[in-house]
């Protein structure tokens, strides 16, 4: 289904950045980077209000599960795609993992706020297309979609 | 209503983002989960919270909040007053229980008519 959207489209913006796991002092700057360039892109305040709600999630899930994960975004006039890359344990139950408030958070984590089983749902909730893989031992990937109605 | 106003009526401790006091109010949340604050709170939110840790200003900033209010006393960790500063987003604080505040702010701006309409 996401493939469909990518055909031939040039981007007008790609970019990729490298998340460090366990490094909470960081989390949230990559969505933060990202959100400050779709503003400057002009994009619609809903558009950049989803993005930057996965991007944060998606951050926050390799900071809290992964050594270290790799986020990229390429945004076209017809959708902003964000795809992340972690090397991690990996997902063994993805449908668990969706459902919402299950997590695999640790305490520390769940006191900060985090870990109450919400990322991935909002993420999928807040995306127009949204892909999971996961492979135990290797990492997980995620790759959303959000459409920009009537283009950029 | 403007946070400056919020800050007067309620007294509160203004930790940060001093020339932001004429922001705009428009609305409300409490949360302390972050992803929940993140998926339902909206720009002009000003955002009751009791987690103090740097990730609060992230969230705010990447949410538009008009601020962040710390309630039950508690003061910012050193590293997420510094984060404040640097990015100018109004952190204050009350010592009044999250829901004592909430209920403070939601009269303020959005109470008061509904109020009066029920109790004449």
């Amino acid at each position: 289904m996401i493939t469909v959207l990518d055909v031939h489209e040039k981007p007008i913006f790609e970019s990729s950045y490298t998340v460090q796991g366990g490094n909470f002092d960081e989390a949230g700057k990559v969505a933060s980077q990202i959100k400050v360039i779709l503003k400057k892109l002009g994009l619609q305040t809903d558009v950049v209000r989803k993005a930057a709600l996965v991007a944060y999630e998606s951050e926050i899930n390799i900071v809290s599960y992964a050594r270290k994960g790799t986020i990229n975004i390429s945004i076209t006039p017809q959708r902003v795609k964000i795809e992340t890359i972690d090397e991690g344990h990996g997902i063994p139950d993805i449908e668990l993992a969706m459902q919402e408030g299950y997590s695999t958070a640790d305490a520390k984590i769940r006191e900060m706020g985090f870990g109450a089983g919400m990322g991935l749902c909002n993420i999928k909730k807040f995306s127009d297309q949204f892909q999971i893989t996961s492979e135990i031992g290797i990492g997980t990937h995620l790759k959303m979609i959000i459409l920009i109605e009537n283009g950029a | 209503m403007d946070l400056e106003t919020i800050v007067k009526c309620l007294d509160l401790k203004v930790f940060s983002g001093f020339d932001k006091l004429k922001t705009e109010v428009l609305d409300g949340y409490t949360g302390d989960l972050l992803s929940d604050v993140m998926a339902n709170s909206k720009e002009g939110d000003i955002w009751m919270t009791r987690q103090v840790h740097q990730n609060i200003i992230a969230v705010a900033s990447l949410k538009d909040h008009a601020g962040v209010i710390l309630v039950h006393g508690a003061d910012p960790a050193n590293d997420t007053l510094e984060k404040a500063l640097k990015e100018n987003i109004p952190l204050l604080g009350t010592g009044l229980s999250g829901f004592e505040i909430a209920g403070r702010i939601y009269n303020i701006i959005k109470g008061k008519k509904e109020i009066t309409a029920q109790n004449p």
